[in-house]
């Protein structure tokens, strides 16, 4: 992510001492401990003109959730607004803020693209990624039917309730198979590690690229 | 008392009070009807009931729906509500057509006896190919429920747009009656392997006939 | 999570007819629901959403002047209005006026709110028949199992199943034809009708403006119910009331188009009380059965208040990528699917079942079907936050807040935070960048058996992003 910003003349900087925007924490229940790490990402990345995530549950978390967890401090929920403005998913900032489409890729793969539900539904990301593949020298984009359903990740879902997890991200493969792609890309690496590793236990040779790293590839 | 406390209940819980008027900040009613000239709804009408297994047949006179009726009653019981379109059409003077049944019970019984139960319509919906009926001392519930085949007679005036004409001309059904029914197609049911069937409770056949 | 919970959601994913039933029949569903309600088929269809969920709000903030408003107009036409705050008291309003009436065979159609109070057993320990009249539901009750469903009550129901129980209860000579098997449900329900003292019907809405109830069916078993016995119960949720009559343009487009994709329903009535003078048939007398069962318990919070709003389509079943898969039996309580999964925990306590708020990805399908637009997910991640607090507060499920807080404080320390990765690297098991399919031993804890039970872990790359990050400057 970083080269095909700095690719289009952006001066990118990484805060070593960020970690985490809480929302694990969050989505368990544990509101205290993710108004903590929500603080500690709030701290770290004052200052900042843009920033940039190259994922969509992230983003949601920072732009839909912080709000919330600071919904009784009025001076951090000012902070929070503020920030929430200069958060930007990763495709989007490429379409919307540096408006391209083109950043001169190049990839000879048959690809399917997955939608990640925050993205798709809490940020409204659908078309900023395909226009972004369409301009990648090489590559075939193929849609899979259907191509808005959950990969069956949803954080400690994937732990607590597994097996219905595991059969979620099945129903997933099928549909990815039936493409006959050899790539899956995503915005969200959290679902790419939930696609690839029933892809990998299924001895499936497709294997998943963000979409940050399509970009990058020369 | 229970009324009382359980609107207590929902007082505390919404912090109001007793005897208190909504807030004026209902949202304004939504009708919104659409200039749809007569030819346009009879096409829309027949075509969204013929997609569920309806018929729909055109009389441009009384004498012709009367004809209409006698041809698709042929060999079969039928009833006629007391509705004063189904007479000036001459149709609850058909032969084989009972009609003029006022008593409860003995409609019933008849209803459940025979084939065919003819109507008319207060009115029908393009949008939807919908036949709205209206319980009144002309149109008893069970005659377009009980018997397996309907047949509803109905003026092409009364064919609007849609709902939202409907609750424009009619903003207040409650007023003209106990029992306002849409009746959209055929009894269905798919309640076994989704596999749809027509006529389960209801007529699994509907004929409209619109006159004019 | 309670082990009944994994339990039925087990056996559910592992019956494969099981999940062929559910994954085809709510697909279909979905498919009607997206083609009836498309841009060029419903221009205004977010419009009505908007509008909807508007009015909604408007009557549950607002519920006690709608509620009175209502049973003024029931009155004013003779009706009348009970309020009954849970079960019981159902059960002894309608037993009271049975005896009352000298009733013995009462017909219902079908209604939800009547599976909550279980109706028909209570009345059937009473000595009263009570028959569903709904297909799918009267097939359940001769098998003695609740509703699937909302709109499919019978969905995991194949017509072996039908052929089998029709002829154990009925003494029906084997049939698998379903159009013959309809056919002998209906023959025997209609006689039912015809001899029925009471008829009990659910309401989609109560018109505070009408004193009227409105019913969404297809077969006609509902209009049968409410025409034929000469006494009408309805028994509807408090939270039903709409402003107006003419608020029905809006509710009516969404219903069945949201429910099954059909326009309209075969049937949608509007009943305003005991037939009027003139008038031929109809019931003589009409009741309204006001419910609170748990639903007053909901009102005084703002952010949840909204799950009120239901209006009982079931597009969020078939939305939900969970409910496709595990089916409505693994749902504790009457309601299943997203709407049973904020509902149940609210009505019965968040620790009745404490896992029921987290069996979800929150990926949001549900939301973005709903037509009056309750915000699921959102009041899922309240509901999760209220079962940690409780389980705070009985000192359950101490391992896992101890994990969280050790996270918020390795996530609040970022020196630790890289050193914990690069200790986590050092530690997995090597074999250059293949996926992990086993964990040895002392790595192999709760979390990590769980996902490796169902997919590989990813191996730890090479460099860490901080450690490449280092380098390029």
């Amino acid at each position: 992510m970083a080269s095909v910003l700095e690719g289009l003349g952006y001066q990118v900087d990484f805060p070593e001492n960020q970690t985490c925007c809480g929302q694990p924490a969050f989505n368990s229940g544990y509101r205290d401990e993710a108004r903590a790490v929500a603080r500690h990402f709030i701290r770290t990345f004052a200052g900042y003109e843009r920033i940039v995530v190259p994922s969509g549950s992230c983003t949601s978390m920072i732009v839909h959730h912080f709000a919330e967890l600071f919904r009784k401090e009025p001076e951090t929920l000012e902070r929070v607004h503020a920030l929430e403005k200069r958060v930007w998913e990763f495709s989007t900032f490429l379409t919307e803020v540096a408006g391209v489409e083109d950043v001169g890729a190049h990839l000879d793969e048959v690809v399917t693209f997955h939608d990640g539900c925050h993205a798709l539904r809490d940020l409204a990301i659908h078309d900023a990624p395909r226009k972004l593949l369409s301009r990648v020298r090489g590559l075939e984009l193929r849609e899979m039917q259907p191509n808005d359903e959950c990969c069956g990740f949803g954080g400690t879902f994937s732990v607590k309730f597994a097996e219905l997890s595991g059969a979620m991200a099945r129903t997933k493969l099928d549909a990815i198979l039936q493409t006959g792609a050899t790539t899956v890309v995503s915005l969200d690496p959290s679902c790419l590690m939930q696609i690839q590793g029933a892809l990998s236990r299924a001895g499936k040779a497709v294997r998943t690229m963000h979409l940050a790293e399509v970009l990058a590839s020369r | 008392m229970t009324r009382d406390h359980i609107l207590h209940r929902i007082r505390t819980a919404l912090g109001r009070s007793a005897g208190q008027a909504a807030p004026a900040d209902l949202p304004p009613v939504r009708l919104l009807v659409p200039e749809v000239d007569r030819e346009a709804r009879i096409l829309s009408f027949t075509a969204r009931l013929e997609a569920l297994g309806g018929t729909v047949q055109r009389a441009a006179t009384t004498q012709e729906a009367c004809a209409l009726v006698a041809a698709a009653i042929e060999g079969k019981s039928a009833l006629a509500s007391n509705a004063p379109f189904l007479a000036e059409c001459g149709i609850a003077a058909l032969a084989g057509v009972e009609t003029g049944i006022t008593d409860r019970q003995r409609l019933q019984e008849r209803c459940a006896a025979i084939k065919v139960g003819i109507t008319s319509a207060d009115y029908a919906l393009a949008d939807t190919g919908s036949l709205v009926m209206l319980s009144t001392a002309h149109e008893a519930r069970l005659v377009s429920l009980l018997p397996p085949e309907h047949i509803a007679v109905v003026p092409v005036e009364r064919l609007l747009t849609g709902l939202d004409e409907l609750f424009t001309v009619l903003p207040r059904p409650a007023e003209q009656t106990s029992s306002m029914v849409l009746i959209t197609g055929p009894s269905r049911t798919a309640d076994i392997e989704q596999i749809l069937v027509r006529g389960a409770h209801g007529p699994g056949q509907v004929l409209a006939i619109l006159v004019g | 999570m309670s082990v009944e919970f994994d339990q039925k959601a087990h056996e559910t994913l592992a019956d494969a007819n099981l999940q062929l039933a559910i994954y085809t029949s709510t697909g279909r569903l979905k498919r009607g629901r997206v083609a009836s309600v498309a841009s060029d088929v419903l221009p205004d269809y977010q419009e009505l959403r908007t509008q909807a969920n508007a009015i909604k709000k408007h009557a549950i903030d607002n519920l006690d002047y709608y509620l009175e408003e209502f049973e003024r107009n029931v009155t004013a036409r003779g009706g009348k209005v009970v309020y009954c705050k849970d079960a019981t008291a159902v059960a002894d309003f309608v037993l009271g006026l049975a005896k009352e009436r000298g009733a013995g065979l009462i017909v219902k159609s079908k209604s939800m709110t009547t599976e909550e109070v279980d109706l028909n057993e209570r009345l059937e320990h009473h000595g009263l028949e009570s028959v569903e009249t709904d297909l799918g539901e009267y097939i359940l009750q001769l098998n003695h199992e609740k509703p699937y469903h909302i709109v499919l009550p019978a969905l995991h129901k194949t017509r072996y199943d039908v052929a089998e129980i029709f002829t154990r209860r009925l003494n029906a000579p084997h049939e698998t034809v379903i159009e013959k098997q309809t056919a002998l449900a209906c023959g025997v329900l209609r006689d039912k009708f015809l001899k029925a003292d009471i008829g009990i019907s659910g309401a989609n809405f109560l018109v505070a403006d009408s004193g009227a109830i409105v019913i969404i069916e297809n077969e006609g078993n509902a209009r049968l119910t409410t025409t034929a016995p000469r006494v009408h119960i309805v028994l509807a949720g408090i939270e039903k009331v709409i402003p107006r009559a003419r608020d029905l343009a809006t509710f009516l487009k969404l219903l069945a188009r949201s429910a099954t994709g059909q326009f309209l329903s075969a049937y949608t009535s509007f009943l305003s009380g005991a037939r009027r003078p003139g008038e031929i048939d109809g019931p003589d007398e009409f009741y309204v059965v006001l419910l609170d069962n748990g639903r007053t318990r909901l009102l005084p919070d703002r952010e949840k208040r909204q799950t009120l709003y239901c209006i009982r389509c079931g597009a969020c079943l078939n939305a939900c990528p969970v409910y496709r898969k595990i089916g409505g039996y693994s749902f504790p309580g009457v309601y299943s699917g997203p709407i049973g999964a904020i509902l149940t925990p609210q009505f019965l306590g968040v620790t009745h079942e404490p896992a029921l708020p987290f069996a979800s990805s929150l990926c949001g399908a549900c939301a973005e079907v709903c037509p009056v637009k309750i915000d699921i997910p959102k009041v899922l991640l309240e509901l999760r936050s209220e079962v940690q607090k409780a389980e705070t507060r009985d000192n359950r499920n101490r391992l896992e807040r101890l994990s969280f807080r050790a996270f918020a404080w390795l996530m609040t320390h970022p020196r630790l935070y890289e050193m914990a990765g690069r200790i986590a690297a050092w530690m997995a098991p090597a074999g250059e960048g293949k996926w992990i399919s086993s964990a040895p031993p002392w790595m192999n804890l709760p979390p990590v058996r769980a996902w490796l039970s169902q997919r590989d872990l990813p191996p730890p790359p090479a460099k860490s992003f901080r450690e490449q990050w280092r380098q390029r400057r």
